[in-house]
């Protein structure tokens, strides 16, 4: 079904007349359309970051290419690139900064997973301090691979609750030694 | 042997050890005490002119007598030349004098050496870890008898208060 109904007559082009939607829905649909990233870019992911927003690919098409300076000011976190272990509280000082509601995709292995650097400096997974939404796969992943999280992300954001505040998840730490 | 190395070798003749020249690069060793004079030398004689610090690494050779290795690698804008100056550390007494007083550029890469392979550099303005936090309590990682999966953190965040 369509998100917006159209009611009425049109008396000229373009007035839309009487519009029926629930406000979620509505919430939710702006939401969605205006994700506003900010700059994260860590390693060569943020190559391929930059190529989606580049006129080629023009990541503005999803409405998520206004990327900001400042964390106060963005909705979408792109972790794109190897998190070392010293990087890791200033990621999570830079999320806490951001406003409800915001987001997190994991762009890349590094950032999901850690990669292959199973190492004393890696972090293996971003998702260990921050809540991740959407992980996409890839080294680095295309802009297409980065379009598909953000699709993704928006059908996520369509079924949100817009009233009710959910709380906040962060994988728990394995106890088993690896 | 190559005349820049032949004029080293001149100059300070108790200081100079070896010099080796491979596919074009050219290597002096030198002893660690004078390793401060030559370098001065480098940068200020007009004849030399090595103005620019490229780099600052070190090696860890476990079964030496003398473990670490310390390596300088300058360059000479105006006569577009390289050279690397090395000297070595030994385990016991692992410091060497700091060149942040001859090239500024120093300062950042002999922290690195610091923080990665644990060599002390004395004089050093700032000698204070710079890849690795502040309080890393598991060694050096670059030694070689440093695990690679470090000795104990993996994932424990302290500014994560009450999610686990």
């Amino acid at each position: 079904m369509g998100l917006i109904q159209i009611g009425g007559q049109h008396e000229r082009d373009g007035d839309l007349g009487l519009v029926t939607l629930s406000l979620e829905k509505a919430v939710n649909w702006a939401r969605k359309g205006s994700l506003w990233p900010m700059t994260f870019g860590l390693a060569c992911c943020a190559i391929e970051m930059m190529a989606a927003v580049s006129s080629r690919y023009d990541i503005d098409r999803y409405g998520a290419g206004v990327f900001r300076g400042s964390p106060r000011q963005s909705d979408l976190m792109i972790v794109a690139g190897t998190v070392c272990r010293r990087m890791a509280p200033v990621i999570r000082k830079i999320y806490d900064q951001m406003p409800e509601p915001k987001y997190v995709i994991s762009m890349g292995s590094c950032a999901t997973s850690g990669n292959i650097y199973d190492s004393y400096s890696v972090v293996q997974g971003v998702d260990r301090f921050v809540p991740v939404d959407v992980y996409v796969p890839g080294c680095p992943p295309t802009p297409e691979a980065l379009f598909d999280g953000i699709l993704t992300l928006q059908d996520q954001i369509m079924k949100k609750r817009v009233l009710t505040r959910q709380p906040e998840q962060v994988r728990p730490r394995e106890t088993a030694a690896s | 042997m190559h005349p820049l190395a032949e004029t080293l070798r001149d100059r300070f003749p108790d200081g100079f050890l070896d010099a080796r020249e491979w596919r074009g690069d050219l290597a002096v060793t030198v002893k660690r005490e004078s390793l401060h004079a030559v370098c001065r030398f480098l940068r200020d004689d007009p004849t030399m002119g090595f103005d620019y610090i490229v780099h600052v690494s070190s090696v860890d050779w476990p079964d030496d007598a003398e473990r670490f290795e310390v390596i300088y690698e300058v360059y000479a804008i105006r006569h577009r030349r390289r050279l690397r100056v090395k000297t070595r550390v030994p385990e016991d007494d692992c410091a060497v004098d700091s060149l942040v007083d001859v090239w500024r550029g120093a300062e950042f890469m002999e922290r690195e050496v610091f923080d990665m392979m644990g060599i002390r550099f004395n004089g050093h303005p700032d000698m204070r870890r710079i890849l690795m936090p502040d309080d890393f309590p598991e060694g050096y990682p670059l030694r070689k008898d440093f695990p690679l999966q470090g000795k104990g953190w993996r994932d424990t965040f302290d500014f994560l208060e009450g999610a686990t």
